[in-house]
């Protein structure tokens, strides 16, 4: 049970989905140990990183408590530049959460075994980067304290939200995606916490897995409706997810600003939010997998699929650009071939664009190779221009077409204030403390959906390509 | 065990313990045959064709969610047109107050918000969770019934149940264990 030690490990790298062999009782142990044990036997790389992210946070409310004691004005937001870096760090967030939804939704409806291990601790992504992506709008509105009013419900002003706008619909696809990640993330847990019960030691440990788990006793008839909730729960969320960053979306492209008004923007925004959201949980299982020597049950093969998904969705993206260029041409409007000219070559921000085109074009085409797919460092670093490139994209959209839109006389410029790199730098703190609490505290892995898998592996093999792959890659078989 | 008088009316059931979900699925198929009727299999992951094998009639969660999810549509949609087009009309630009496709994006986040949270809770519902007890808990190592075993109860409730004959029944179905599960 000795999982937890800093001794040198031999490990041994698989292109199969789960390394050979796997048993139940192993999977258990390897998964759950970490979790079980005492608070003296924590990791010190938890210690450290858990200091880290607690300093950021307290950071985070600092800013928090400065905004709402002094206002929206300690922001870089101006006119013509009103909306700025909460709504490109809002965007942001929001987007990394989507690939979790993705992984743990569209993957189970197209059967897709490689989602089983990476699921879970994707979900909390999403969940964690939902928060800090709902926080966002909810500060800059300027009166947090009546966050509220946006939501319809009687009241005695007599009034309603205005249906007609992309803000409003907004506040409905957030708040029902926030609420449906949640359940479906916490449905997916109960049996793996009626595990957790059942393995814990101390009598603490199992009053509060015990708790949670609701009295989940694995019945035949209790597994024959949760799999059809699960089911259900997965057809309800992967057109959620599509409907949700559709619509923010749609907050740029029904408004009439030159680089916002686009078509094209809905697709665009969704595939941009799978590119960056395949990078954070790259981010995240590279060094996951390492702590915690899970390399048996997050593959390589994992990691590869992760970063093939990234070079399509990135691609994709990039198409985006062209479009948006050849519309701006192809419109004939003077003010979109103006924003296009002022996005790629203007004084001010070219440098933002050919940033974002080195981040999201050009580091991601060593990903055409198989040795760097499988490259755990190589994928870490270009996840990490990938992040940054998706910021800029949203930098260069939001801020890039406000400052020089219709008449000349209203242009303005942008810089964003302390309190802006203060609030973004962290909400990094608020993620990454509620992430490290959930790997302490909770399976990082589906314990439960892993042993299925491993069961399925040893009798029937889980992937009919499995073993061709397998002799292909080990140079036997040539395609 | 000793069948003691106090025995049967306290005793939930036989249950027998195997290693394998090839075993117990063959033992529910088994007693499916035999004739037992109330009967529960209790594993760590989903075992595919257990329900069948232990004569469970399909779930109907999806006519449940489907009809939620219908509800949630048409709520959806009334609070959009209740509220801006009779309650508190609004005329923004011009445009008609029933407009229809502004109110897609909402009709479409509440039905998904009713259906899914139907699908959720009314599954925890009808498996009636959250409950703290349950008499199959009593057993002796049923630990492992979230780790690796794979057990089959026979419950005294069922009409066929005879405590000789249902031992003999399990014990033929090479088990691991059979024991008694007192409520």
């Amino acid at each position: 049970m000795a999982v937890v030690t800093g001794a040198p490990r031999k490990v041994v790298e698989t292109n199969r989905v789960i390394a050979p062999g796997q048993t139940a009782g192993a999977i258990d142990d390897v998964v759950n140990t970490p979790v079980l044990v005492g608070p003296q036997r924590t990791p010190a790389w938890w210690w450290i990183g858990f200091g880290i992210t607690l300093s950021l946070l307290g950071l985070y409310l600092v800013s928090i408590v400065h905004l709402i004691t002094t206002g929206v004005g300690i922001f870089g937001n101006n006119q013509p530049v009103s909306w700025a870096m909460p709504i490109i760090n809002f965007v942001w967030w929001i987007g990394i959460g989507h690939a979790g939804t993705l992984i743990s939704a569209a993957l189970l409806l197209f059967r897709q075994p490689w989602r089983t291990s990476i699921n879970r601790f994707a979900e909390a992504m999403t969940i964690f980067a939902v928060v800090c992506a709902g926080l966002y709008p909810i500060l800059h509105i300027g009166r947090p304290w009546v966050f509220y009013w946006l939501m319809p419900y009687p009241n005695t002003h007599g009034m309603f939200p205005n249906f007609r706008s992309a803000l409003t619909w907004d506040v409905f696809a957030i708040s029902t995606y926030a609420s449906v990640s949640l359940l479906f993330w916490f449905i997916g847990l109960i049996p793996d916490l009626a595990t957790l019960r059942d393995s814990a030691k101390s009598r603490f440990q199992k009053l509060v897995y015990g708790a949670l788990a609701l009295g989940w006793n694995g019945s035949a008839k209790a597994w024959q409706r949760y799999m059809r909730a699960y089911l259900l729960l997965a057809a309800l969320s992967f057109p959620l997810v599509l409907s949700v960053h559709s619509t923010i979306a749609m907050d740029f492209a029904i408004s009439q600003v030159p680089g916002w008004n686009n078509t094209v923007m809905p697709p665009y925004f969704v595939a941009g939010a799978v590119f960056a959201g395949f990078a954070m949980v790259l981010l995240l299982a590279i060094p996951l997998r390492r702590a915690f020597g899970f390399e048996h049950l997050i593959t390589l093969r994992h990691l590869d699929n992760a970063a093939k998904l990234m070079l399509a969705t990135g691609m994709i993206v990039v198409y985006g650009y062209v479009v948006e260029i050849f519309y701006a041409w192809y419109s004939g409007v003077e003010f979109e071939k103006y924003m296009a000219y002022n996005r790629v070559l203007g004084a001010d921000h070219w440098w933002a664009f050919w940033a974002l085109i080195a981040c999201n074009l050009l580091a991601i085409q060593p990903l055409w190779f198989r040795r760097v797919r499988q490259t755990p460092w190589a994928l870490f670093l270009i996840s990490i221009f990938v992040s940054i490139g998706m910021w800029l994209e949203r930098f260069v959209i939001v801020v890039v077409s406000l400052t020089k839109d219709f008449l000349p006389s209203s242009w303005g410029g942008y810089v964003p204030t302390f309190w802006d790199w203060a609030l973004y730098i962290g909400s990094f703190g608020l993620f990454g403390t509620l992430f490290l609490l959930f790997l302490r505290l909770l399976p990082a892995i589906a314990t439960t959906e892993m042993k299925e898998l491993a069961h399925h592996d040893a009798h029937h093999g889980v992937d009919a390509y499995e073993s061709i792959r397998e002799a292909y890659y080990r140079g036997e078989v040539r395609a | 065990m000793t069948t003691a008088a106090a025995g049967t009316a306290d005793l939930y059931g036989l249950i027998a313990e195997y290693d394998t979900p090839e075993q117990v699925l063959a033992a529910a198929e088994a007693a499916r045959k035999a004739g037992y009727t109330r009967m529960d299999a209790y594993t760590p992951h989903p075992v595919e064709g257990l329900d069948d094998a232990l004569g469970l009639a399909p779930t109907n969660l999806g006519f449940v969610v489907l009809a939620m999810g219908l509800f949630g549509a048409a709520a959806g949609y009334f609070l959009q047109w209740y509220s801006a087009a009779v309650f508190y009309p609004l005329n923004i630009g011009g445009r008609p107050l029933h407009d229809w496709p502004t109110y897609v994006v909402i009709t479409f986040e509440v039905t998904v918000l009713l259906a899914a949270f139907t699908a959720g809770l009314f599954m925890l519902a009808r498996n009636g969770l959250p409950r703290p007890y349950h008499p199959v808990f009593n057993t002796p190592g049923f630990e492992r019934a979230t780790r690796d075993g794979y057990y089959l109860c026979i419950e005294s409730a069922d009409p066929a149940f005879a405590e000789d004959a249902v031992r003999g029944f399990l014990e033929g179905t090479q088990p691991v264990s059979v024991q008694a599960v007192v409520r």
